[in-house]
């Protein structure tokens, strides 16, 4: 299949963007997003141009480093999907796609597609752990969790950090992925005594980052990739009210 | 012989004697030592963190933008423990036992002991905090079963363990990075090592977002730096995982242990076009409950669910029925081989074979299947667009995990003083094939048990000795050599891509130093590699500058070392006239395929010194005291 490509270029954080477009041939429908973008990758560099950057790594859904805004959607056009596991049998032949960055005032550009993320490392360093150091562990079944709890702590830790929940949201906010890391640990008896300390700390954070307020429109929780319910966002809010008032 | 500083004492008490008699130091001048922790995975994030926890200070590095993205988030299965949760036998003997049989006896008996030792409190730990285990519905913790083991012992967290374990290593990372007792270097890849006086001292890393390179200094370097079987371009690795760092260890005096043992994981997706830049891995765990099988009929072309039960062929629980689809890896991938060379596999290349669920879907019911495996079938859905549920998976080997690494003793050090190196990148515990959910816990355990634990006793000796500095001559002299390099690569200006030479590289470690080898294959290939080396450097052409962020000069430079390590991968192959585990030489087999091993002339491990492109062998005597080596069966 063919595509024309419409592609976010930006030499470095401070030069000027522009969308550049690019024919591509030869495309496959098992081909994925990626690859297809790897694909003209080659072209360029037998053109001596130079590679456009975009970031992936471990192409299974999992490591959170890939993220691209594809026809104005975070990961492209399906929901719950990382960018690598988009395929391009999504798209039909002569679709013109538009590739662009995540857009966020904490995301700044670094290269063409790869944004910073730093942000979100930020968050998770303000509590987003429970002090115990190695060796000072009591015996694993002295804490009993019931399974149903240990299945929502789950379903909230399985947040893969890629950023995307920001990047559709209109407020470019982070509510999602804090919400995400607080209740995982503030639901379980080893995180509860340290809970109000991380609610505050990592909200506070959140904020000082720059990322936007939440507004319940609901967007993240379409893109996340672990499919993230927004109801996170509403139990980090009673988390947080009852933290703040009551310690 | 290389001397592996076993401890005295019966294999119960080795460890505990070594750490009486190892050197301790006092936590106010843990402060003063410098430690570089190269790699961010379980075994870099947990030593990093231990290490600042004890008082060390840190310099934490990783190539990807966060140290969450390290690959052991992909690990899905699960990690074992002697835990005996489950009543059925299990205890840190018989972990062992299964640990060194899997490996096919080409480990150090010590080490797996030590292994399975630790493997309790390390869930203890992980429990603490505040990884989401599966449970029962009272509480308590659930196992499940993995390949080459007949009790269960895995500890999961459904199919993302890897996941929540390395979340919980990078937390307790970002915690001392908080407290100011490790700094973080993410986008920041080592180019080379510095020693000092024969000791390493320091490292020379390439900043990926400006490509600025730059000096760091410490009383120690640790490598955690994972596997290598990108060689083979297409695995079921990152994309970014490479050997360089581990390499350039080796070409300044680190030996290289057993470069030929690398796993191919039965149950991957298969390779569907040339473009396809990665092979994506289905858990073990699924052999649970997946039965696998092909048809009877060769180049049968109907679909699987209309091929009736008394034409299918199960051919591992008919080969190996104690073990049946829970056999090893090794065994069930060249099984596989074995049945689609001969023509009986299935799919569009006819590359694949089938894991089926219907059965267990019929007898447990759809909701538990989507218990515990729900997210591999949604990300085999999303991927192939095929449901499972309702038709079976098409799986197919692909290379995963390196068993070989850095020569390590007892202490995880390497032949060079101060360098240690830790998990995958390393040889230690997996001898000629690793157990599935024992990559998680070696890596775990080296990180957060083993190396904090034997450091001290090389840095209690540095703290007499000059604190190491940037400024030493050394320094700018290695600094320089990396400048050189990289501007090598960027003048050869030629017309062929980087992926162009990794898929040339890949193809023939694929075919001739993978599942199955063979002297006139690997003699064929020690050439080829030759002369794709040559043609790299005649022409490859990397666009770009390296003072900017450049993923293609990234790629090449992870290449030409990958070039050079596949030759010894090769030599390595060669020089090992035996089949063990994974290394399968089609030379020594029995009449039925199976592998002969040779204790006689083999029981040692090959470790490899590095000379101006020569390698020569070194070898480690592997004694076994407590357990007899046996012909490996699980027939």
């Amino acid at each position: 299949m063919n595509v024309n490509f419409k592609i976010w270029r930006q030499d470095n954080p401070h030069s000027k963007g522009h969308f550049e477009q690019y024919g591509v041939e030869g495309l496959t429908g098992d081909m994925s997003f990626l690859e297809a973008l790897d694909h003209l990758n080659e072209r360029l560099v037998a053109n001596n141009e130079k590679a456009i950057a975009y970031e992936y790594d471990c192409r299974e859904g999992i490591c959170g480093q890939c993220g691209i805004f594809i026809n104005g959607r975070a990961h492209g056009p399906h929901d719950h999907m990382t960018t690598c596991q988009l395929h391009m049998r999504s798209f039909s032949d002569g679709d013109t796609i538009v590739v662009e960055p995540w857009r966020a005032a904490a995301f700044p550009i670094i290269k063409d597609l790869v944004v910073d993320r730093s942000a979100l490392d930020n968050i998770i360093e303000q509590g987003a752990y429970i002090t115990a150091k190695t060796g000072t562990a009591p015996e694993a079944n002295a804490i009993l969790i019931a399974k149903d709890l240990a299945d929502k702590a789950m379903d909230a830790a399985a947040c893969i950090g890629c950023g995307a929940c920001v990047a559709t949201c209109k407020n470019a906010s982070a509510a999602l992925f804090t919400a995400a890391k607080i209740n995982h640990l503030n639901s379980l008896p080893q995180g509860a005594h340290e809970a109000s300390k991380r609610v505050m700390q990592m909200t506070k954070q959140m904020e000082l980052e720059g990322f936007g307020s939440c507004t319940f429109t609901g967007a993240c929780e379409v893109e996340c990739p672990e499919g993230i319910s927004i109801v996170n966002i509403a139990e980090m809010n009673a988390r947080r009210a009852k933290a703040k008032w009551w310690g | 012989m290389l001397n592996a500083k076993i401890p005295e004492g019966d294999l119960e008490h080795k460890w505990r004697n070594y750490q009486m008699q190892s050197q301790l130091i006092n936590p106010a001048n843990k402060k003063k030592l410098g430690v570089i922790v190269v790699g961010s995975g379980l075994a870099g994030a947990g030593a990093a963190a231990t290490l600042a926890e004890l008082g060390y200070d840190v310099q934490c590095f990783c190539y990807q933008d966060s140290a969450r993205r390290a690959h052991s988030v992909a690990a899905q299965g699960g990690i074992n423990a002697a835990k005996n949760y489950q009543h059925d036998g299990d205890s840190v003997w018989r972990m062992f036992h299964d640990t060194l049989k899997g490996g096919d006896f080409r480990s150090r008996e010590a080490n797996v002991y030590r292994l399975a030792e630790l493997s309790a409190p390390l869930i203890d730990h992980y429990v603490q905090q505040g990884v989401p285990f599966a449970r029962e519905y009272g509480g308590v913790l659930v196992n499940r079963s993995f390949g080459g083991v007949q009790v269960q012992r895995t500890f999961y967290a459904r199919g993302q363990t890897g996941q929540q374990l390395l979340l919980a290593a990078y937390s307790q990372l970002y915690k001392m990075k908080r407290a100011k007792k490790v700094r973080m270097f993410p986008r920041h890849e080592m180019m080379d090592l510095v020693m000092l006086e024969g000791k390493a001292k320091g490292i020379i890393a390439r900043d990926l977002v400006t490509g600025e390179l730059k000096r760091f200094a410490a009383h120690a370097v640790v490598l955690a730096t994972g596997g290598y079987a990108r060689v083979f371009r297409l695995s079921t690795l990152a994309i970014g995982c490479n050997a360089t760092a581990i390499w350039k260890a080796h070409k300044r005096g680190a030996y290289f242990a057993a470069p030929s043992f690398t796993q191919i994981h039965p149950t991957a997706l298969p390779q569907t076009s040339e473009a396809q830049s990665k092979l994506t891995l289905m858990s073990e765990s699924l052999r649970n409950d997946g039965r696998i099988w092909v048809p009877k009929k060769k180049g049968d072309g109907r679909r699987a669910n209309a091929i009736p039960e008394e034409e299918r062929d199960y051919y591992l629980e008919r080969r190996y029925p104690s073990f049946g689809n829970l056999a090893p890896r090794d065994i069930a991938s060249r099984a596989a081989k074995e049945r689609i060379d001969a023509g009986y596999g299935v799919g569009r290349l006819k590359n694949a074979v089938y894991l089926d669920f219907s059965q267990a879907i019929g007898r447990l019911g759809r909701q538990t299947i989507a218990d515990r495996y729900g997210n591999l079938f949604k990300m085999y859905e999303k991927i192939t667009g095929v449901d499972a549920y309702e038709e079976p998976m098409q799986i197919s080997p692909a290379a995963h995990f390196s068993m070989g690494g850095l020569w390590v003793d007892y202490e995880l050090m390497t032949t060079i003083p101060g360098l240690y190196a830790i998990g995958e990148c390393n040889f230690s515990d997996h001898g000629a094939n690793r157990l599935g959910a024992n990559s998680l816990l070696q890596a775990s355990i080296d990180g957060y048990f083993v190396l904090p634990n034997t450091i001290n006793n090389y840095l209690a000796g540095a703290l007499q000795e000059d604190h190491p500095t940037t400024d030493h001559p050394e320094f700018e002299k290695v600094e320089n050599e990396v400048r050189d390099h990289i501007e090598k690569v960027l003048h050869v200006k030629g017309n062929k891509t980087v992926d162009h030479f990794h898929r040339e590289l890949g193809k023939i470690m694929w075919q001739e130093c993978a599942m199955s080898r063979n002297r006139e294959g690997l003699e064929k290939a020690l050439v080829q590699i030759k002369e794709i080396t040559d043609a790299f450097w005649k022409d490859v052409n990397v666009t770009g500058g390296h003072q900017e962020m450049n993923t293609e000069l990234e790629k090449a430079l992870r290449l030409a070392d990958f070039l050079e390590l596949g030759l010894l991968m090769c030599t390595d192959a060669l020089n090992r006239e035996e089949s063990c585990g994974a290394h399968f030489r089609e030379e020594y087999q029995t009449k039925e395929g199976e592998a002969v091993r040779n204790d006689e002339a083999y029981a040692h491990v090959s470790a490899w010194a590095y000379d101006q492109g020569r390698f020569t062998l070194h070898k480690e005597a592997l004694t076994f005291e407590h357990v007899q080596p046996s012909v490996r069966s699980y027939k």
